[in-house]
This record gives C-alpha cells, sequence and structure tokens, in this order.
C-alpha cells in the first residue's frame, strides 16, 4: 500500500498505471488529494471551492467499474480515476463559477464548458475549481477579488496569473493536474514561478466554449501538470474539434502522448530568440536559461540565432487588443441576466445608473482599468491609430515567427524574466506587472503554441524558473518532443524532479505562524466545502 | 496622439456603465496616461502596406446544420437572474420617466 504522502507525489501518468494495474483505488487516490487540499490549502489558497462529494463519486464508479471488469472496464480512459482542478474561468455543472469576481460570486452556470464536458467522459475527478486573477486580468493572482493564491515556493511570493490557482495546486501536490487559460501567459508564466509545467496549444487547438471570454481572439485553454508527459495526457483529453467553438480547427488531434514519450532532439535546429533574453532579465533566470542550451547541444540539437525585430511591439499591442476585445467582452455583465444587481442609492431607478452601479461595485480595479482603456482604443478618432495599428502589428509578429520558424525547428526563451516577486511588490504598478507577460504574448499574438517547464533555481533566490518552447501554429507535438527531452536531462542533473526541492508546506515553520498566511485561511473558506 | 484626461476618462466611464468617484477618476486618469504613452509606439510600427490581423488563424464559412440544437429550458436561462418574473428577466425601467 502507497501511503498518501507517496500517492500524492505520483505523476499522472504514474497514477494511471497503478490504477490500471488495480494497485491502488480511485476513492484513495482522490481522498489523498482532498486531505492534502484541507492540510495546506489554508496556507496556499489555490482553491475557490472544493467538490468533494461529486469528485469521490467519480472516483467510486471508476473503481466499480474496474471492479467488475469486462468491455467497461477496458473501455476506461488512460486517465480515468485521476483528479483534476479547474481554473474558476471555466464553467461547471453543479459548482460555482466566479472568474474570481465579486460580480459572479455564487454563480452556476446551467451546462459545462467542452473541456469539463471531456473530464466527465474520461471519468476524471474534479477536485474543484481554481483561484485566478479577476477575469483572468493579472499575472500575479492578486487581483482575484477572493484574495491571493501563494507561491508554495515561498508564501509571500505571487504564484503568476493569471492561472496562479491552478500553478499553486499543482506544485502544492493539491492536485495532479489542471486547466488553465491562456491569453498572454497565464498558463505559462504561473508555470514558471511555481516550477510547474503549463502548455498554451496552438489557438483553436482546445475548445473554448465555456471559458468565460476575456479576448477572444487570444484566450487558449491548456493543461497545468508536473512533468511534461502529465501535459500530453490532458492536452489529448481536451483536445481536437468542436463544432459549439467557431474558432476550433477541424484537424485531427496529432499524438501528443506518443511524441512526449518518444522525444527528441537529434539533429533539430532550436532557435534563440535574440529580443528574449539578455538585458531585462533576472540573471539566475539568464544562467538557467544557458544551461538548458548547452544540454539540448549535448544531446545533438544545433542551436541558432534568430531574431524576431517585431516582438519589441507586442506587448503596446497587446494592451491595445485584449482590453478592446475584453471592453466588447464584459459588456454582457449588466446585472439582468446573471450575477449581481445593485441599485444605485438615490436617484430614478433607470436600466443604465443600475448598470453603472452594478458594474462599479462588481468589477475591481484592474478589470475597469481594461475595460476603460479598451473602451478608448476602440472609440471613433482612435480606432485606426490604436486598435488598427495593433491589429496590424499581429501581422508583423506572425511574419516574424514565420521567419523564425524557417529556420529552426523550435524557439527557445525563458519564460518570464523574473522569478517570482512578493505579493504586493507590483500591485500599484499596473506597467510593471504587464511586463511578467513580455515573452509570453508573442505565442497568443500569433496563434502558435508554447510550453513551459521547469529550468531548474534562480542562485540568487533560489526560486523556479520557466524555460518556454515554441512551435509554429499545429506542431504542438514538436513541444512534447522537445520538452520531455529537456525535461529528463535537467532531471539528470537534479536527481530528480525540481518540485522535491520545493517546502513540504506541513512541516512546522517560521512562516506557519506569519499573520499574512493565517489571512489566506480565512479567505480561502470562500465558497469551499471543505 | 492625444494623451488621456481626466475629462476623457469621466466620459469613458459612462460608456462603459461604470460608475466612478471623483478619486476613482483622478486616480485612473493618472495611470492610463502612463498605459497609453507606453502603446503608443505601436502606431508607428507598421506602414499602410501591411494587412491587419484580427483572428491568429482564420477560418472561413464556418457554419452547422440549421437545425435546432441543444436549448435551455426558461428555468435554467433564469437561474443566475438577480430578478425574473413569471418566465422572464425583470428590468428596471428603461426610459427615466414616470
Amino acid at each position: 500500500m502507497t501511503d498518501n504522502n507517496e500517492l500524492i507525489r505520483l505523476s499522472a501518468a504514474a497514477l494511471a498505471e497503478k490504477l490500471a494495474a488495480r494497485e491502488i483505488t480511485a476513492v484513495e487516490v482522490t481522498q489523498a488529494y482532498l486531505d492534502r487540499i484541507a492540510a495546506v490549502d489554508g496556507k496556499v489558497h489555490a482553491f475557490l471551492h472544493v467538490n468533494a462529494d461529486e469528485a469521490l463519486a467519480v472516483a467510486a464508479e471508476v473503481d466499480a467499474i474496474r471492479a467488475a471488469g469486462g468491455a467497461a472496464a477496458e473501455e476506461l480512459h488512460v486517465l480515468a480515476g485521476v483528479p483534476i482542478a479547474v481554473k474558476d474561468l471555466i464553467v461547471t455543472i453543479g459548482q460555482p463559477t466566479t472568474a474570481g469576481s465579486k460580480i459572479l460570486e455564487g454563480w452556476h452556470s446551467p451546462y459545462d464548458a467542452t473541456v469539463v464536458e471531456r473530464l466527465r467522459a474520461a471519468k476524471m475527478p474534479i477536485l474543484g475549481k481554481t483561484n485566478l486573477d479577476e477575469f483572468a486580468m493579472g499575472s500575479s493572482t492578486e487581483h482575484s477579488a477572493y484574495g491571493p493564491t501563494r507561491n508554495p515556493w515561498d508564501l509571500d511570493r505571487i504564484p503568476g496569473g493569471s492561472g496562479g490557482g491552478s500553478a499553486a495546486a499543482v506544485a502544492a501536490f493539491e492536485a495532479p493536474l489542471a486547466l488553465g487559460t491562456d491569453t498572454g501567459g497565464s498558463i505559462r508564466q504561473p508555470g514558471a514561478v511555481t516550477g510547474t509545467v503549463g502548455v498554451k496549444p496552438t489557438y483553436g487547438g482546445v475548445s473554448r466554449y465555456g471559458a468565460i471570454a476575456m479576448a477572444s481572439s487570444l484566450d487558449q485553454i491548456g493543461p497545468v501538470s508536473r512533468t511534461v508527459l502529465d501535459s500530453a495526457l490532458l492536452h489529448q483529453v481536451i483536445g481536437g474539434h468542436d463544432p459549439r467553438d467557431s474558432t476550433s480547427l477541424p484537424d485531427p488531434l496529432e499524438d501528443l502522448v506518443a511524441a512526449a514519450r518518444t522525444g527528441h532532439v537529434e539533429g533539430m535546429k532550436i532557435g534563440i530568440i535574440k529580443e528574449l533574453h539578455g538585458e531585462g532579465y533576472q540573471a539566475g533566470v539568464e544562467n538557467r536559461f544557458n544551461e538548458s542550451l548547452e544540454l539540448l547541444k549535448a544531446a545533438g540539437a544545433e542551436i541558432v540565432e534568430v531574431s524576431c525585430p517585431n516582438f519589441k511591439y507586442a506587448l503596446g499591442a497587446y494592451y491595445l487588443i485584449m482590453p478592446s476585445e475584453a471592453s466588447s467582452n464584459l459588456a454582457k455583465f449588466d446585472g439582468v441576466r446573471y450575477g449581481l444587481r445593485v441599485l444605485p442609492e438615490h436617484g430614478p431607478m433607470t436600466i443604465e445608473r443600475v448598470m453603472g452601479a452594478t458594474r462599479a461595485a462588481g468589477f475591481g480595479d484592474e478589470v475597469k482599468r481594461r475595460i476603460i482603456l479598451g473602451t478608448y482604443a476602440l472609440s471613433a478618432g482612435y480606432y485606426d491609430a490604436y486598435y488598427g495599428s495593433a491589429q496590424k502589428v499581429r501581422t508583423l509578429i506572425q511574419r516574424d515567427f514565420d521567419a523564425a520558424f524557417a529556420k529552426a525547428d523550435v524557439l527557445i526563451s525563458p519564460t518570464a524574466p523574473t522569478t517570482a516577486f512578493k505579493l504586493g511588490e507590483k500591485l500599484n504598478d499596473p506597467l510593471a506587472m504587464y511586463l511578467n507577460d513580455v515573452a509570453t504574448i508573442p505565442a497568443n499574438m500569433a496563434g502558435v503554441p508554447g510550453l513551459s517547464l521547469p529550468g531548474g533555481l534562480a542562485d540568487e533566490d533560489g526560486l523556479p524558473v520557466g524555460i518556454q518552447l515554441l512551435a509554429p501554429a499545429r506542431q504542438d507535438a514538436r513541444l512534447y518532443r522537445v520538452g520531455a527531452v529537456l525535461e529528463s536531462l535537467l532531471e539528470a542533473q537534479w536527481g530528480g524532479p525540481l518540485l522535491d526541492k520545493a517546502p513540504s508546506l506541513t512541516a512546522p515553520s517560521l512562516s506557519d505562524s506569519s499573520p499574512a498566511a493565517s489571512t489566506a485561511g480565512a479567505a480561502s473558506s470562500h465558497g469551499g466545502s471543505h | 496622439m492625444a494623451a488621456i484626461n481626466r475629462d476623457d476618462v469621466a466620459h469613458l466611464a459612462q460608456l462603459a456603465h461604470i460608475e466612478m468617484s471623483a478619486e476613482e477618476l483622478d486616480r485612473m486618469a493618472g495611470e492610463l496616461a502612463v498605459i497609453v504613452d507606453s502603446v503608443k509606439s505601436v502606431s508607428e510600427a507598421a506602414g499602410d502596406d501591411v494587412p491587419a490581423t484580427s483572428h491568429p488563424i482564420p477560418l472561413t464559412n464556418v457554419f452547422r446544420e440549421d437545425v435546432v440544437g441543444h436549448t435551455f429550458t426558461a428555468e435554467q436561462s433564469l437561474s443566475g437572474a438577480p430578478d425574473a418574473y413569471e418566465g422572464r428577466f425583470k428590468v428596471p425601467a428603461i426610459l427615466d420617466e414616470d
């Protein structure tokens, strides 16, 4: 019998094998994760809601099917019984979906997102909903209306954002897998700063139906995990065509799991993007990045340098396109069909004034900033100069990628310019916060897939560094092929997974008694059934 | 391009249906001025010959069969509404009249 502490540290792939061999049961695994959530989430605050009863029921169903044997047991999905957490931007029947916003507090969706339907079809127990920056707007999860998530490596630091909850849940062994969404880096940057793996698939590669939209032409759902293979396994569950998303690619899904299992880099050309390292990147980030390049070279890859001169405009163009689309997408929160309704304190009770009061009370500062910025960029007189120009920059970024991929099979860069910063450090400086996404945004602008994996710990602060791989559109398999090789080379150096070096969170330590940690505990009771 | 000022923000907030206090307008105007200034260079990046990209991977003629698909019951549709009456959304007055 594997004890609980061993069980929660197994990869999803290892859990799947043990479940299939009936060495462990899905109920044991699910209960072990629920116990871990109960033990550490007061400190981490990765979850906004814990879905214990339903998760255990699904696990018990998987165990019953396996015990009965026969065709039904044969037909079980490889990940059947492997639990998962879902970012609270993705709608689920039977659990609240808040998008991290007061405007949706307590709201229950009448339908499941397509990705959630696919998790249910695979019989993966859903552990709960994870915290995020309000409407996925942020890079630190500090913009959640329900309090920040904390980085399991250092509880005084940010877990990245917007998907800090999903990344922290996986890093703190509160879930083996999670779903994230990535509009400008919200899967990859949290992965980088928490020492976990995150993948933004090719735009259209995973259905967005049921993901509450921020910027429809940039948003993408993707996997969050502790290993490259685990992300491939999850990607394979959620990927593929969905007629309910008109931007869903009709292409059949490649065998991503095979790509992760048979990874190779020999003879491959790997391009360093001149504009995405060096100045502005923390020394420890640069060091780990250079070490990864040496490992890939030693494994037979050819390292080439590519230049993407228009990437310098990507951040600016992103902060015009994203708020423009967001201001339009968020117009639906009008206090009529769902969510909060706030009545004005005095004066006439018209719909306009109710809307104004509702949105004033329901949206946080960052959401308001982006709605105003988007409304500005789309105004008559400014449209061509701002939104129009930003769309042209998008073309230039795509051309840069085309030229780079003519010279290299995949591109490589640090995922984020720095390691995790302190909570509060950048909260009052929106521009400094936006700069965290400088290396991840170009992929969203062009629709190409990207993967972040742990590259080691920075010398100066001992915190995780992320390595980003980028591939041409529809070539997600390349990310898994190269990512799996780099991961195994790095783990051979470290003598095991990077997360082995993370604090246990259950051993008594100084941070246990800090007032900040107990505030997180109080906030985590929101909506939770744990 | 003109800088963004407090009056602009007040007008935009009205267009976006977000009530803002005087203090909020002051703060927002300051923050947005910095952000707008930092994104200005975008307008100089591309010439007239560069076409705009609205979607990263364009698909054309995405249609489905013209048949009734999944529909929600009135009860499901109204389940999240702040106010409803006889199977309909109940909306505050549209016009500012008695």
